[in-house]
């Protein structure tokens, strides 16, 4: 029989059609403007004490909230309000009510309802331009990072030769390549030895130049390549970190090609604050363990950081001897023996502060202080009459470890001794941390107004209701019945589009918004490909049913040519653009993949359940008759 | 169905793409395009101002503040100001200057959104975009080689180069922003011109494969007239949601709209009268499409 379905496409095709309807759904559910409360550190529970002093603090300034919840663990607290205009006022009083110690974060809690997220349906998320928020992205500067190494590597290579009384010059060329001078071809070969033991990755080569031979040795591609990715992604770690103390509900930290990185912070306003933190930079102290006799005023106490050694502290020298400046790298590793060590090199001037340092203190433990700039919030009455809070940097220098120094030290030491691989791994990020792997730049900053983003939405929304309304009066007039059905199949392909992109994950923006309205503009298209077929198989006198069967046949390859090339073209959108194109070409891929769907299938089934399996006279579906 | 004798238009519309192309190029030579912050770097501060913005004291005030070389102009609303800052300015200045602002007027003035590129960020999109349209304009002649024959895939990609240039000229000539988005929507412009195009092409084989005429022109007359219903609605269709959005999608949107408005409506033109006409100059005959058996059987498909 022609234009009759097998009942189980006719299912499929209801089944696709209520699962869209599923995963959309959420999107139409408004997200409560709300307060997310989050710890300093792991240590800080937030318990029902906690939650009451922030309602008491809400209820005081006469701000609605309701839906209190505390997650597992007291991690975070989310305060639901009902009016986003109180947010801003909100963060303040609450902030002002816990004091420092916690984090206050705007947020917008989903209100999905629970059989909806029990199935895994989300909304989409908003992107900046349409939610408001800040967009940064830092360049790490690579070729300080490259120095770092070649310095380290000088150092290293000179210290070498100098145990293995090797005499010889050592220094850097112009291309930052170690060259290494020797008096004799036998000193220049024991050279050429120990370099290639201890440095396997360098690549050695020999010059001969009058009297002195050289050796010069230079960084692979790969390892170039090694350090840069190092780089970025000890910079990623640091940035993630400090991002969650800026109190950022939803932020994205994430690498962009070779040396960038993107953060973007939706509903954050003030850009200088969140610069000053993603810009701040971490330090370290290297200082002697005091003696038990020493004078107070010659000594400080110090608490460990971490969190299983809380509240234990030590008595560390006033004298600096060096910091996180002269540290080039710190890597975690084992020893002969398989115990976890963590590696450090210094730089030239580091390792010289260092030995002379430890060279007569042997036996004596040296503390490694980390120092991180935070800020207290103090409340102060301005000029108005208003309480306004200023915050005030102080540095807080927590200890990392006391280790006894075993011998003298020079540009090159480790800290042995420790109990886990972890602890190893932790320690090294902490003082790479301390180090920073390589300077950051901001090349690229956007910030979007909170009012501009809703009206974004508000526009986009426009567009895409009066675009739709005119094309489905304009199909509806042109096609009759068949129109209907293009209509229909439309619709449902807008909720299979914002189905997909929900279930994607993907962030809505506002050129996406665009992708959608031109996807409503071009989906019709398959749909007029077959309606314009079917209208001349009837001109050509064919009977309605093998007008609607040959029109669909007819069509589909040309509709899959088609739409094929578009693809392509939207796959490279996505491949090379960034931010506002990328978000375009995943709406375009994706309305192209739902579009043929509804408008092969979809219409189909709609046209076999209207007028297949009966005898059927004539098609409403418009211009048929020559004009 | 009265055929309708487009190829018989063949020279005029040569004439006709000649000109358009000649304007175009003369004035991407000449006047270039003006380039959005996304390209060159700089500064952008977009602020809403509580009442009417004078943007001569606007003007004034961050001239007389260090400020020089400021763009100034209204975005929108009268309300609304969007200043632009050259190169040179650090990346702060953005809130720097809502102050000033501020300070320098007795309402309330609210930051809508500042920008900051860097200058090799600029340089680097440039390159990226053309790049992004060359791989797309290759692989897309590749497929159409691979689905159709060569002189199809020449055929299409000429006449796609042809709408890019254009829709270039267009915006070199009108002086409007060309930035990130209009780059995306100059690529939506391939992809939907192709579109079109292939369609054509695809009735074209049909039809060379279907008729027992030799004649390229005719077959192709005959082609574009079946397609030309089709061709005329979407492209009706996709201008209409294009308008609404050019209307109600406010100003952050309007150059994309107005790119694919022009493009779409290139596009249009050019599957009708660009590429089969390059098919006619590239001699495009039935040897061309008789190809292997095993088409044949799609063939067959095709057409019961």
């Amino acid at each position: 029989m022609l234009n009759k379905y097998p009942l189980w496409k006719y299912l499929l095709v209801a089944l696709v059609a209520a699962i869209g309807f599923l995963y959309a759904a959420p999107n139409l559910y408004a997200p409560d403007p709300a307060l997310q409360i989050t710890g300093e550190n792991s240590a800080q529970v937030i318990d029902e004490a906690t939650l009451k002093r922030v309602t008491g603090a809400l209820e005081e300034a006469g701000i609605e909230h309701f839906g209190e919840t505390i997650d597992e663990g007291g991690r975070n607290a989310l305060v639901r309000l009902r009016s986003a205009e109180q947010q801003l006022t909100a963060q303040a009083r609450v902030q002002r009510a816990l004091g420092d110690g916690f984090i206050i974060a705007l947020n917008l809690a989903p209100t999905t309802p629970d059989w909806l997220t029990a199935v895994g349906a989300q909304p989409m998320k908003l992107g900046l331009d349409l939610s408001g928020g800040v967009h940064f992205k830092l360049e790490v500067d690579i070729d300080a990072a490259t120095e770092r190494r070649q310095e380290y590597y000088l150092n290293a290579i000179k210290k070498a030769l100098r145990e293995a009384r090797v005499r010889g010059f050592v220094s850097l060329d112009e291309q930052g390549n170690v060259e290494a001078q020797f008096r004799s071809e036998a000193l220049r070969e024991q050279a050429r030895g120990l370099i290639a033991d201890n440095h396997p990755e360098l690549a050695l080569d020999r010059v001969d130049e009058g009297d002195s031979f050289r050796i010069i040795a230079s960084m692979s591609e790969q390892t170039r390549k090694e350090i840069a990715d190092y780089a970025v992604s000890q910079n990623l770690t640091t940035i993630r970190n400090r991002v969650n103390e800026l109190g950022v509900s939803e932020p994205l930290v994430q690498r962009q090609g070779k040396n960038r990185i993107v953060v973007e912070l939706p509903g954050i306003q003030d850009t200088a604050e969140a610069k000053r933190i993603l810009g701040k930079v971490a330090n370290l102290e290297f200082r002697l363990v005091a003696n038990m006799d020493a004078p107070e005023a010659d000594k400080q106490r110090f608490e460990y950081r971490s969190a299983d050694r809380a509240g234990m502290s030590e008595w560390l020298e006033r004298d600096v001897i060096i910091t996180g400046e002269h540290v080039s790298n710190a890597a975690a590793s084992f020893d002969q023996n398989g115990r976890p060590n963590v590696q450090i090199s210094l730089d030239s001037e580091g390792g010289s502060l260092m030995s002379r340092a430890t060279r007569h203190n042997i036996k004596r433990r040296m503390g490694v202080l980390f120092i991180e700039r935070k800020y207290r919030t103090r409340y102060e009455m301005n000029e108005a009459g208003e309480e306004v809070a200023i915050q005030i940097p102080y540095d807080e220098k927590k200890l990392l470890t006391a280790p006894v120094i075993q011998s003298a030290l020079g540009a090159q030491f480790q800290i042995t001794g420790l109990d886990s691989p972890l602890e190893s791994s932790e320690l090294a990020l902490m003082l790479r941390a301390g180090a920073l792997a390589a300077p950051i730049n901001f090349v690229e900053e956007r910030t979007v107004g909170p009012s501009l983003g809703a009206e974004n939405i508000r526009l986009g929304m426009k567009s895409v209701q009066y675009g739709l309304a005119l094309v489905v009066l304009f199909m509806l007039l042109y096609y009759r019945v068949f129109g209907i059905f293009a209509v229909v199949a439309l619709s449902v392909n807008l909720i299979l589009l914002v189905a997909c992109m929900s279930i994607l994950g993907a962030t809505l923006t506002l050129p996406g918004i665009a992708g959608i309205v031109l996807t409503v503009g071009m989906a019709v298209d398959a749909n007029v490909l077959i309606f314009s077929r079917i209208r001349e198989e009837l001109r050509n006198g064919r009977s309605p049913q093998m007008a609607i069967h040959s029109g669909y046949d007819a069509a589909l390859s040309t509709i899959l040519d088609a739409n094929i090339t578009t693809l392509i073209v939207a796959l490279i959108l996505y491949a090379v653009g960034t931010g506002p194109v990328k978000g375009f070409a995943v709406t375009l891929s994706v309305g192209i993949l739902t579009s043929m769907f509804t408008a092969i299938m979809g219409t189909r089934t709609l046209a076999n359940l209207f007028y297949g399996g009966r005898k059927v006279k004539t098609l409403s579906i418009g211009g048929v008759k020559e004009a | 169905m009265k055929i309708v004798n487009f190829m018989g238009l063949r020279k005029l519309a040569i004439v006709f793409s000649a000109l358009l192309l000649i304007a175009a190029i003369a004035s991407l030579f000449t006047r270039q395009l003006n380039w959005g912050l996304d390209f060159t770097g700089g500064t952008l501060v977009e602020v809403v101002y509580s009442d009417t913005a004078d943007l001569n004291a606007v003007r004034s005030t961050l001239e007389s503040n260090g400020y020089a070389g400021a763009v100034v102009v209204s975005f929108g609303t009268d309300r609304d100001v969007l200043i632009r800052l050259p190169q040179g300015h650090g990346d702060d200045e953005g809130n720097a200057v809502v102050q000033l602002l501020q300070d320098n007027y007795e309402g309330a003035v609210e930051l809508r959104r500042t920008e900051f590129v860097g200058p090799q960020v600029g340089d680097e999109l440039r390159e990226q975009g053309g790049l992004a349209m060359l791989l797309a304009l290759g692989l897309v002649m590749l497929y159409i080689a691979f689905r159709f024959q060569f002189k199809f895939a020449a055929g299409a990609v000429l006449a796609l180069m042809h709408d890019v240039v254009i829709t270039l000229g267009f915006f070199s000539i009108s002086g409007m922003e060309f930035d990130l988005t209009v780059l995306a929507a100059l690529l939506a412009v391939i992809g939907y011109s192709l579109n079109d195009t292939i369609v054509v092409f695809d009735r074209i084989r049909e039809n060379f494969r279907k008729l027992r005429r030799s004649d390229s022109v005719e077959i192709i007359n005959i082609s574009l007239t079946e397609t030309l219903g089709r061709t005329l609605v979407t492209s009706f269709t996709t201008l209409l949601v294009l308008i609404a959005l050019a209307l109600f999608g406010g100003e952050m949107i309007n150059a994309f709209a107005i790119a694919l408005i022009v493009g779409i409506g290139i596009g249009t033109y050019s599957s009708i009268f660009v590429a089969s006409n390059l098919l006619v100059t590239l001699g495009v005959s039935k040897e061309d499409l008789m190809i292997p058996v095993k088409e044949g059987a799609e063939q067959e498909d095709l057409t019961p």
